[in-house]
């Protein structure tokens, strides 16, 4: 990894394909992408909105400031609620708790995968059967059913929600950690890693897991998607924290006072428009770590394909 | 035949986690849930019903793993407690009339997203870069970021309440006596598209990738190059050779997608108050209904489980490298 980073920025990995280095070319493959930049591009806006609230928006975002269920205005752009507070406040706001939530879900799913994973491939055998036995089985119940039974018997709170979506979303980042870490093991530079005497430890963090880097940003983006969309639905469902402002919980106010049967639209599309904003520019980062990775799926014609369109 | 004992055991050991977790829960949880219930709902029940539902979920003074024995004979032997917010019915009644209602509305949506997903995947991949590859995926992929809820009471504003196309709520016309009428049938169905629609719409679009991105892999094998050296037509190397071999991954989806049907469609069922499972889980939950809580988990739980193994069944048929190991 280190000689990546020590060639010249003047040696560009086309110029010598032969001494290309795999890192590399994922960065350079990444930031020349048009997936993943216009994913990146859309998530910094969100970030910055983010840490800029309090600047922008100061003050309790849920505190009544005007007159109820206005429509989009000069002074307030995406209107007011029913009970009058302005929209684009709590929205803003709202991105807040809805991006910690999703990222701190993300990072800890994915570290407990990763775990998980790395010791299931280097030790096999039995570890490996009961770690994969018990990952299959959070695997197999029913996500958001548990979810809403583990909420409901759990004290509500912000711990609470992301305790709960770490425990229903870890499995899944485990079980592809441990197929990559496991076709990782067999490759001859471990075994060399394990003759000479490494520690355990060492060859799992320092041999394994930086081969698999683009596997771990993959699930990674994915569980942070999955925590901004579950946090949304618990919350919802009134099982979330109800204290805090958040996309999820904008939702459920704008249902709970029938936002849409009064057509008051303003109040229910931009927090819901975020949301699948957000998750889609961590998905499209991730379709663009999928292509660079595997290069069937880049969009170059394989000889191939010009040979079959050519025939026809 | 070794193979479906494997997962026959594994099944099984799920099937134990999910009951010991019920059994832990309440046991466990901090706050003492279980005597909250118990506090609002005293003055309708029986002392006899009382003192039952203590013991189910845990508010009694025997030891912990007496408790749990007699908390496997009574799920084995079927018995799971009166539902509180429906006193006096029976837990196993309540799901028993619901859970049909959610497996049309699940199995419905499943079968349209998959079988519409696979074959629009199948089309991608064999023309890539056409219409189909471009346009569709973003698209769909798209589509698929919004969270389910929000698809949801986006269309049942749409279509519910402006257009006025469809009913918004419920499974049926309240009055309509049920049976198998035209009225009847067509009532359910007219009741079942925006449901059902919102749940294709989010989830086709993994089924499209998934089998555009295993046809590609497919299409680069050489019993295709064989074939088409072989001067077959190409929609049938496409469906019988190509997507034929392909099929495999989506299968399996298939069984997860199942595990969605009975629980995933949680969200869409309390959009449309529809009478399903997840709707009542949610309703069980606010009404502190425990013991229903726990019955529909522990339903949930083994239809998925059951609906794994019928298509572990499948794939020993479809895969023979799975029989000869």
């Amino acid at each position: 990894m280190t000689t990546a980073i020590l060639q010249q920025p003047g040696k560009t990995a086309d110029k010598t394909p032969a001494a290309r280095k795999p890192n590399r070319s994922f960065v350079h493959g990444l930031i020349t992408n048009k997936k993943a930049l216009t994913g990146m591009a859309v998530m910094l806006v969100f970030i910055a909105l983010a840490l800029l609230a309090p600047l922008l928006f100061p003050g309790d975002p849920s505190r009544i400031t005007a007159m109820a269920s206005l429509e989009p205005s000069a002074e307030h752009w995406l209107g007011t609620t029913a009970k009058g507070q302005d929209v684009l406040a709590l929205t803003i706001h709202g991105s807040r708790s809805s991006l910690f939530v999703g990222l701190t879900v993300g990072f800890a799913s994915t570290f407990i995968g990763i775990l998980v994973g790395l010791a299931s491939a280097y030790f096999g055998k039995f570890i490996d059967e009961a770690l994969s036995l018990v990952t299959n089985v959070f695997l197999l119940l029913p996500g958001l059913p548990l979810l809403v039974i583990l909420a409901a018997f759990l004290p509500p709170g912000l711990g609470t929600v992301i305790l709960v979506l770490v425990v229903t979303g870890w499995a899944g980042s485990a079980r592809v950690l441990r197929s990559q870490a496991l076709s990782i093991r067999s490759k001859d530079f471990v075994a060399a890693a394990v003759v000479s005497g490494e520690r355990a430890g060492r060859i799992m963090f320092r041999e394994i897991l930086p081969n698999m880097a683009s596997i771990v940003m993959g699930t990674l983006l994915a569980c942070v998607i999955y925590g901004i969309g579950a946090q949304a639905g618990l919350e919802f469902l009134g099982l979330g924290d109800a204290s805090t402002v958040s996309w999820g919980n904008n939702l459920f106010w704008a249902g709970n006072e029938g936002a849409l049967l009064t057509g008051s639209w303003w109040v229910f599309v931009p927090s819901g428009v975020c949301i699948a904003l957000v998750a889609f520019a961590l998905a499209l980062i991730n379709y663009a770590v999928d292509e660079v990775t595997n290069p069937r799926l880049r969009k170059i014609k394989t000889p191939k394909d010009t040979e079959r369109s050519a025939a026809k | 035949m070794r193979f479906i004992l494997r997962r026959l055991g594994f099944y099984l050991i799920a099937f134990w986690a999910s009951i010991t977790l019920n059994f832990l829960l309440p046991r466990f949880m901090p706050g003492d849930p279980v005597s909250r219930m118990f506090a609002r709902s005293q003055d309708r029940m029986q002392p006899e019903q009382i003192e039952a539902l203590r013991k189910l979920l845990g508010v009694d003074d025997r030891p912990l793993w007496e408790q749990y024995i007699g908390y496997l004979t009574n799920i084995f032997t079927g018995q799971m407690g009166v539902s509180i917010s429906r006193f006096p019915t029976p837990v196993t009644e309540v799901i028993s009339s619901q859970i049909g209602w959610t497996l049309l509305l699940g199995g419905t949506a499943l079968v349209i997203a998959a079988v519409v997903g696979n074959l629009l995947g199948v089309l991608a991949a064999w023309r890539r870069g056409g219409a189909v590859d471009s346009a569709l995926p973003p698209l769909l992929v798209f589509i698929g970021s919004f969270p389910y809820f929000w698809l949801a009471m986006g269309a049942l504003y749409l279509f519910g309440v402006v257009l006025n196309w469809f009913p918004i709520r419920h499974a049926f016309t309240a009055g309509l006596e049920p049976g198998f009428t035209w009225e009847f049938i067509g009532d359910v169905g007219a009741h079942l598209v925006l449901p059902a629609l919102t749940i294709v719409l989010v989830s086709i679009g993994g089924w499209m990738l998934g089998m555009r991105n295993t046809m590609i892999a497919t299409n680069s094998e050489d019993y295709i190059t064989m074939a088409e050296a072989k001067g077959l037509r190409p929609g049938r190397i496409m469906l019988r050779y190509a997507a034929r071999n392909a099929m495999l991954p989506s299968v399996t989806s298939f069984g997860m997608g199942l595990g969605f049907v009975v629980g995933g469609a949680l969200l869409t069922e309390v959009v449309f108050a529809y009478p399903g499972v997840g709707y009542q889980l949610l309703n069980a939950v606010q009404g502190l209904d425990y013991p229903l809580m726990q019955g529909l988990f522990l339903t949930i739980t083994a239809a998925v489980l059951l609906a794994n193994f019928l298509v572990d069944i499948l794939y020993v048929r479809l895969d023979p490298r799975v029989r000869s190991n």
